[in-house]
């Protein structure tokens, strides 16, 4: 480890800090619907990249996770009543077997391939719940209530949400920051870095990527089903493949592989999107598609990777 | 007369809605297989390629009066230049990182033509007239069959044997081939391995073109035309391997069958029945039915 790295690890405790008390303040400063999109698809990212970043793994039905999460604790809620943890609880556990269901079809083939299973099986969820009578076809399922957290707190108050997303986010973070800082991290990198060397040492490769998988699955799930709470809705836009498209894009800007990176990428594009959707219409997509090309052909590291490298170069001269 | 209850002029009516469907993931399909075998690339942007060739032949008929058989070869050239063209300015920059960026440099492509062409004709379709020479249909004593259906899915099959006849029986062809073994080797005996590539790029490019123009009569010119058939594609080619080229065509021809022979049996399930097959094949027969290991 070199002086740099250290260096990181001993700014992380106090960069931790400051971002927990902005999260604390930031919705007496913005507009707290737009806070709680930027958490949710930086959880979305943050869970994304535990599997891309860490394990090596490129997903394209990411989307399936989020979505189907997002309908599972949209019925739970509106059409069972039961209380908005619980439905959160639901959708998650849901994502996390339907991310078992994909893991053990998916990593029976590696590299291309694997992204195109993920993305076919994905599409697969999409039709499914476009054709299903209880998910709401084309109009997604509406009029989701938000309840009573507990069955005590209203959550129609904005604030009391916010304070919800912010800790479920905290929590998916904090798990993603453990698993990436366990044992079991480690050998996920090993495995990135070199599988047949991870599966002479007598590793089961197979049943870490199961598990990274089932684990990226089930965060992006909370995710989502955090995100219908917030918007009273689940749609089909959460299912598409260019929900699962997007969810790299902002890993890949934010920084492949780093703590922070997809929560910055997720922050950007969030808002981007939010200022460019009135204004320009379609050429939104153009535009996300000329972020994805630059960030492929130039600037691979993302933001908080070259920041990085950035840093790291100073301290060297 | 009925086959299993059902209407022979229906179920003789869907084979070949599916035999016409099946003939386009053959040609996509192959194209993306060509592509991969020497770039090691999954062309992401093989859907929006196809889409835009519909265009070009919409746009060639409309403001230039350029009929539909010249566009069946004007459109694949031009398509297929500004393949060739992406391949040398972005494409070949990425030979040497992992192929995932490959897969992600064509989804940003695929965005941005989706995109452009969203802007420029909104999304309901733009109708493309059948050309005189091939309208109308004759009847087969148990189905009736449109001429234009006919002629699809015979130049989507010479097309495709062509190809198959380009690679396997040439001296191009197996230059290509070895270039797929190893580029490494081939490069030192003399042979331009980069022209190579471009070229197989383009190739593959234009063969997707090709099939936009086939479709532009059937379905309507339409942006988002590509974007939910380049998935299905890519399930035909988890299930048929890349491997093989006759492969590509045969599982290709094969799926588009059964999706036509679950439209009428079980309507509902013909949008997901080749992501089922490929959920079995995969359980089965990981390596894909023509896949090597």
């Amino acid at each position: 480890m070199t002086n740099n790295d250290s260096m990181f690890a001993r700014a992380m405790p106090a960069l931790m800090t400051g971002l927990f008390v902005l999260g604390l303040v930031a919705p007496f400063m913005m507009y707290p619907t737009f806070l709680m999109k930027m958490l949710c698809f930086g959880l979305f990212a943050c869970a994304f990249n535990l599997l891309l970043g860490f394990a090596g793994l490129l997903s394209f039905g990411h989307a399936a996770f989020l979505g189907s999460a997002g309908y599972i604790c949209g019925m739970l809620v509106r059409d069972l009543g039961v209380t908005p943890e619980l439905g959160i609880l639901g959708g998650t556990l849901a994502a996390g077997a339907l991310g078992w269901v994909f893991g053990v079809l998916a990593i029976r083939r590696t590299g291309i391939y694997f992204a195109m299973i993920t993305l076919a099986l994905s599409q697969m969820v999409y039709f499914i719940v476009l054709q299903w009578k209880a998910t709401g076809g084309e109009d997604g399922l509406q009029g989701v209530p938000r309840g009573h957290l507990f069955g005590v707190i209203d959550l129609s108050n904005n604030l009391a949400m916010y304070y919800l997303v912010f800790a479920v986010f905290c929590i998916g973070f904090f798990i993603i920051h453990r698993a990436i800082h366990s044992p079991f991290g480690e050998i996920l990198k090993a495995i990135r870095e070199n599988e047949p060397r991870a599966v002479s040492l007598g590793y089961d490769v197979a049943k870490f990527k199961l598990l990274a998988f089932v684990i990226s699955a089930s965060l992006a799930g909370m995710a989502g089903a955090t995100k219908t709470l917030v918007f009273q809705l689940a749609s089909l836009t959460d299912v598409h493949w260019h929900m699962s498209g997007e969810v790299v894009l902002m890993t890949l800007l934010g920084g492949l592989g780093t703590i922070f990176g997809p929560l910055v990428g997720a922050s950007v594009i969030v808002a981007l999107q939010s200022e460019l959707a009135d204004k320009v219409g379609s050429w939104v997509t153009v535009i996300m598609g000329v972020i994805f090309v630059l960030c492929v052909l130039l600037f691979r590291r993302g933001i908080v990777g070259e920041l990085q490298a950035l840093i790291r170069r100073s301290g060297v001269n | 007369m009925e086959i299993f209850g059902v209407p022979s002029a229906l179920l003789g009516s869907q084979l070949l809605v599916g035999l016409i469907n099946g003939s386009f993931y053959a040609v996509l399909s192959l194209g993306l297989a060509i592509i991969f075998g020497l770039l090691n690339i999954i062309n992401f942007a093989h859907g929006a390629q196809y889409m835009m060739g519909a265009f070009v032949a919409w746009i060639a008929l409309t403001k230039f009066g350029i009929n539909y058989w010249a566009a069946l070869l004007l459109s694949p050239v031009v398509i297929g230049a500004l393949g060739v063209v992406l391949e040398r300015t972005m494409l070949r920059r990425l030979y040497k990182l992992d192929h995932l960026y490959g897969l992600l440099l064509t989804f940003g492509l695929a965005l941005i033509f989706e995109g452009f062409f969203r802007d420029q004709y909104g999304i309901s379709g733009q109708p493309y007239e059948v050309p005189e020479l091939l309208q109308g249909g004759v009847s087969l004593g148990f189905m009736f069959l449109p001429i234009y259906r006919g002629w699809v899915v015979v130049a989507a099959l010479v097309v495709c044997f062509g190809t198959w006849f380009m690679i396997e029986k040439t001296k191009l062809g197996a230059y290509l081939r070895a270039g797929t073994e190893n580029p490494q080797i081939v490069q030192a005996l003399g042979i331009n391995v980069p022209l190579l590539i471009t070229f197989t790029y383009g190739y593959g490019v234009a063969l997707a073109a090709f099939a936009g123009v086939l479709a532009a009569p059937i379905y309507q010119v339409n942006p988002l035309m590509g974007s939910n058939l380049i998935i299905v594609v890519f399930a035909v080619v988890v299930i048929g391997g890349m491997g093989s080229i006759m492969g590509s065509i045969l599982t290709g021809l094969g799926l588009g069958l059964i999706e036509g022979l679950t439209r009428v049996f079980y309507p509902e399930g013909s949008a997901v029945v080749v992501f089922f097959i490929m959920v079995i094949v995969l359980l089965v027969r990981p390596a894909g039915l023509f896949g090597r290991a």
